[in-house]
């Protein structure tokens, strides 16, 4: 019978998520006369440059993301409790700053007589041209994106038991063995809770990409909003591009779960 | 070992230092005395009272914390009644309906704002309802809710089915059995599910970008807006402030939880 309490909020989902992804859809198989058309689909390939460049880029900071943020996960779980749970809530400030400011800041940083170049002058060393690269908005998004990627490695190594550390030097494992064979096994839920939550912002971002790599290196993120926002407004192209985000982000997160073995709840975080 | 610590330690300061240097360098600069994002040029509060004086920025302020606490309301309620009736639901039911309430949950930001900008472009081409104040609460507690169910639901599944039963043999109306029995039971969920939705709603850019038309503008609208434009250090005084409001409320929070755990230590 009470079930019935439910009914407001599924009226609620029909109209406001599956009506606006079956839009989504419909727009993209449309063209601007309201004609069904896979035109759309075609000119996307316009922009195969723009897809590649925003995979490439989203797949070098979930990469970096990986290689600091497993060691750093790893460390906070050695220390003592007050130690890690200080170190847990440096981690989780920044976060609470809104995005938008805090890439605003690294601009001053970055910038051609930004802080860096003063550093880098006062040196005596040649000064560098990395605002509006590629390589700012990869450090943009590393910036950004890191805590995503430490904190659920960080929550499955804290739940982990420790005596199966214990075990496996008793059962005369090393220290690598140990972490090849148990430490590394039992983090992987973590890992890919933590791929999914970097890689997912990062390929759809428009907002670092315009801060940091000033307009110059489009995004996939950018392609979007141009769509619908810009003076170039098409949201039948714009509609189809989301799509093909959308099926990309939905295979990968598949493929995700499928090596998590069946650990949704690590992967749901 | 030492030697382990000691690396192990320097990973952890220089992430610190990573995490924090832009934070750090735009608190200094929002005391600076000329628009100069780089160069120190002596001590000022003047950005602090131009930001008070700012109509845009402190409307924007005023329509985001109104449209936070809306949202965040209307979710909590809307996402704590639908958990509980999912939890009475047939489990291939539940399933289904708890992945439609993760599409939000799931989808890039920017493909939850311009669908349901499709929507309300559609809505508006029916009816009269433009794009606005109205537009960005729905699309708020839109991606509010599904937060609120899974916060709610683990509480829901750890809950004595039995409890309600024996309050309605008690005599007890089912409302009443509601609020005296299950609400105080599934309650840290609820407060937990309400708090972060507050909290997306504050800090969301990419979806109100999309929803709000363009007759309203949230804070951070129109913080991307003035980054755009490169020049005003009003944005580094509203940053400062708002971190350190944030910093006192955790500081206050944390605080506060730890009272609680020695009281109920002194309890036992």
């Amino acid at each position: 019978m009470r079930r019935r309490v439910s009914f407001p909020y599924v009226g609620w989902m029909a109209v406001f998520v599956v009506v606006p992804m079956v839009l989504v859809l419909g727009f993209s198989f449309t063209s601007a006369d309201g004609g069904f058309t896979f035109e759309n689909f075609s000119e996307m390939t316009k922009y195969a440059p723009v897809f590649a460049r925003s995979i490439w880029l989203a797949f070098l900071s979930t990469v970096i993301c990986l290689i600091i943020g497993y060691p750093a996960a790893l460390v906070m779980s050695r220390e003592k409790p007050i130690v890690a749970s200080a170190a847990l809530m440096l981690l989780m400030l920044p976060m609470w700053m809104n995005f938008l400011l805090r890439t605003y800041a690294w601009m001053s940083i970055l910038e051609n007589n930004g802080f860096l170049n003063q550093l880098l002058g006062a040196l005596k060393l040649p000064p560098v041209a990395i605002i509006n690269t590629d390589g700012a908005v990869l450090l943009g998004m590393v910036y950004n994106y890191l805590p995503f990627m430490i904190l659920p490695i960080h929550t499955v190594l804290h739940k982990m038991d420790k005596h199966l550390l214990e075990a496996a030097s008793d059962l005369g494992a090393d220290s690598v063995k140990a972490f090849a064979r148990v430490i590394l096994p039992l983090t992987l839920p973590g890992v890919l809770s933590g791929v999914t939550m970097v890689f997912v912002p990062s390929v759809s971002t428009f907002v670092i990409s315009k801060l940091l790599g000033g307009g110059k290196t489009m995004m996939l993120g950018d392609l979007i909003e141009m769509q619908f926002t810009g003076n170039a407004y098409n949201p039948y192209l714009g509609s189809a591009i989301s799509l093909v985000m959308m099926v990309m982000v939905l295979a990968s997160m598949t493929i995700m779960n499928r090596f998590g073995d069946g650990e949704e709840s690590a992967v749901m975080m | 070992m030492r030697q382990k610590y000691f690396t192990g330690r320097l990973l952890m300061i220089a992430i610190a230092v990573f995490l924090y240097l832009p934070i750090v360098i735009m608190i200094v600069f929002s005391f600076n005395s000329s628009k100069s994002r780089t160069v120190w040029t002596g001590f000022t509060l003047e950005w602090y009272s131009a930001l008070f004086r700012n109509e845009l920025i402190m409307s924007s302020l005023y329509t985001t914390i109104l449209v936070s606490l809306l949202a965040a309301a209307i979710a909590t309620v809307l996402g704590t009644a639908a958990a509980i009736g999912f939890s009475r639901m047939r489990r291939g039911t539940r399933q289904f309906f708890l992945t439609v309430n993760n599409i939000p949950a799931v989808n890039p930001d920017i493909i939850t704002g311009v669908s349901l900008m499709l929507l309300f472009v559609f809505i508006r081409s029916v009816t009269n309802i433009e794009l606005g104040f109205f537009t960005l609460l729905l699309a708020h507690i839109t991606f509010n809710v599904p937060y609120v169910i899974l916060s709610v639901m683990p509480k829901l599944r750890g809950l004595n089915k039995h409890l309600f039963e024996a309050a309605l043999d008690l005599g007890a109306t089912p409302i009443r059995a509601f609020w005296k029995v299950i609400l105080p039971e599934i309650m840290p969920g609820v407060v937990s599910g309400a708090l972060m939705a507050f909290t997306l709603s504050i800090d969301d850019f990419v979806i109100s970008y999309f929803t709000a038309g363009s007759s309203v503008q949230t804070l951070p609208m129109t913080i991307f807006a003035m980054t755009r434009k490169r020049v005003s250090p009003e944005i580094n005084a509203i940053s400062t402030l708002l971190f350190t409001t944030v910093l006192l409320l955790l500081i206050v929070i944390n605080v506060a939880q730890h009272r609680d755990q020695k009281k109920q230590k002194q309890k036992q």
